[in-house]
């Protein structure tokens, strides 16, 4: 994903002299492609994201589109009142990109897991969330930032394959499905999604009719399309390398409990601080009951203690 | 009617406003209203509030809000009839500035986040080719926050010299002195260490003020560093370097005898015609 945003921006860039590419030093072999392109737009500006997104601020004021690029935990919580304070604030189109959204850097620990910037960045009602699934979903959601002219926080996996059957799609307050069955909809966020996929798949297998729904923008809200599938279906079940608090898990139940849905919600995600135990993402994925079987079995449960 | 210096008339404006709205930090906003007074008096340029190649102000110090308000009403930017609505069910000037008030650059508050939107907005200007100046006030009890740092290192090394920051050096912040509370000297040694060019100035000579801002040396590309000295409450005896007077508002017997230490200062300061 992280190259699939590099490569977008240098083509939005060729288009729109008004972006420029701040990094917190991060980033290494993912934005030369942007800094040899356009060196006098590119700028790493140590490590400091406060001070980045502060400067992104007065860079936007004066008519630029600034993208700021770190590790998801230190671009989204590190200068977080900065974001607060200045573009939210001042609706300024500024860009905070977080590389690794979820558990994607697996062995670096907790310092590295962003596993609450969904929660965090979602109560800002002006602030528009984009958690693309894949980096086709990339490719395609890079230029839709262009239209928007409040800021953006940009949830980025590290490393993803496409997701079977999404095929690049996005829509901005949009909710994408894959798949038609409805005995079970899995709502995920982000590189999860092909999680959530895989056991659609493992159900199908079992004579169970599943589909998901991938959300990848929050504010403008997706729910009008969330009701839809959710009104659908019995049973929910969201998918998410995050707390389960906050994120999509969060966003599935608030719309089940205001639209006055009769579904049944399942969240799977992190339940407890993620300490003191390393590990590859699948490991920590097992960890945290997000691995394919894992979420199949909780939909099986589910049809069990129905009686079905 | 007696005239006024515009410093004058930003702290009348102040203390008017306070006792009208019943508000503190009366001491921050008069501790800074010379330096506004040099800022408005000439040294800012704009066409409009509104034009793209205006001087930025950063008031960084946003608790000091209704001096900022003064000072664009004592320069006519800013409707009296709007300052009165100063702290008001509703009002666009809360104690804190925000840029929806025509006039203000950037919403501030939040102690430590101003410079670095300053040296955001300098290196716009610098990209973009205009010659605009970016000014940044600040509070010497502000330099407690990590992130000053962090955008003072950012401006020299990328050698801003469009950017001037002012230091009300007033020696007090909420709970007592700045000495005691977190040792802030040697102020004007630390910002020479991390590369800009710092000068010391009386921060209540506004004559002096001004040609410390406006003097810029095009060969010197380092950012400025202004360490304004300056008396907490200046102006009015009672509250000059009394911590209480960070939140405390006035009250009617203290207001007549703030009006009444100004105007004597206004008269011994401006010559009768």
């Amino acid at each position: 994903m992280r190259s699939a945003f590099a490569a977008g921006l240098v083509e939005v860039a060729a288009a729109d002299e008004r972006i420029i590419l701040l990094t917190a030093d991060l980033g290494y072999t993912v934005l030369e492609p942007f800094a040899e392109r356009f060196p006098d737009r590119f700028m790493n500006v140590g490590v400091a994201e406060q001070n980045m997104v502060g400067m992104a601020t007065g860079l936007a004021e004066a008519g630029y589109t600034p993208y700021v690029y770190s590790i998801a935990t230190f671009a989204s919580m590190r200068g977080y009142e900065f974001i607060r304070n200045g573009p939210v604030l001042h609706q300024l189109p500024v860009r905070v990109v977080g590389v690794g959204g979820g558990l994607d850097y697996g062995h670096n620990g907790l310092t590295h897991y962003a596993v609450e910037d969904v929660a965090l960045m979602r109560t800002q009602p002006d602030l528009t969330i984009v958690a693309p699934a894949d980096p086709d979903q990339v490719r395609t959601a890079v230029p839709v930032l262009q239209q928007l002219n409040g800021p953006v926080y940009l949830r980025l996996g590290k490393e993803s394959a496409s997701v079977p059957g999404l095929m690049g799609r996005f829509r901005l307050g949009g909710v994408e499905a894959i798949g038609d069955g409805r005995d079970v909809v899995f709502v995920t966020l982000g590189g999860a999604a092909a999680q959530a996929v895989e056991a659609a798949t493992l159900l199908s297998e079992r004579g169970v009719e599943a589909s998901v729904a991938v959300v990848s923008s929050l504010n403008p809200s997706p729910s009008d399309d969330l009701a839809v599938l959710l009104g659908e279906t019995e049973l929910a079940i969201s998918v998410e390398a995050h707390y389960v608090a906050g994120g999509v898990g969060s966003f599935a139940a608030e719309t089940i409990a205001e639209r006055r849905l009769a579904c049944r919600l399942v969240r799977a995600g992190l339940r407890e601080t993620p300490v003191g135990e390393t590990g590859s993402r699948d490991h920590l994925y097992a960890r945290h009951g997000l691995m394919p079987e894992q979420l199949a079995a909780a939909a099986l449960q589910q049809f069990e203690l129905a009686g079905r | 009617m007696t005239e006024q210096t515009l410093a004058g008339l930003i702290r009348r404006l102040i203390i008017d406003e306070s006792m009208r709205a019943h508000v503190g930090h009366i001491g921050s906003a008069l501790s800074i209203a010379d330096i506004l007074a040099a800022l408005y008096g000439g040294v800012l340029r704009s066409a409009s509030s509104h034009d793209p190649e205006r001087d930025r102000l950063v008031l960084s110090k946003g608790h000091a809000a209704l001096a900022l308000y003064a000072a664009l009403a004592a320069s006519s930017r800013l409707d009296r009839a709007l300052l009165s609505t100063y702290c008001g069910e509703g009002s666009q000037l809360g104690a804190h500035p925000e840029h929806v008030l025509p006039g203000v650059d950037f919403s501030t508050g939040s102690l430590g986040q101003g410079l670095s939107i300053g040296a955001g907005s300098a290196l716009a200007a610098r990209m973009q080719g205009s010659d605009r100046q970016v000014y940044v006030l600040m509070s010497d009890a502000e330099c407690n926050e990590g992130s000053v740092w962090e955008a003072a290192m950012f401006a020299a090394h990328h050698r801003l010299g469009n950017l001037v920051a002012i230091i009300d050096v007033n020696g007090q912040q909420a709970f007592g002195y700045t000495r005691d509370v977190l040792e802030p000297t040697p102020l004007a040694e630390r910002w020479a260490a991390f590369g800009w060019n710092v000068s010391e100035v009386d921060g209540h000579d506004v004559e002096g003020l001004q040609q410390s801002l406006v003097a810029a040396d095009a060969r010197d590309p380092r950012p400025r560093l202004l360490a304004a000295r300056t008396t907490f409450g200046k102006g009015v005896s009672f509250m000059e370097n009394e911590i209480a007077w960070h939140y405390w508002p006035l009250d009617a017997l203290q207001y007549e005898r703030a009006c009444a230490e100004l105007a004597a200062a206004d008269r011994a300061l401006v010559p009768a015609r």
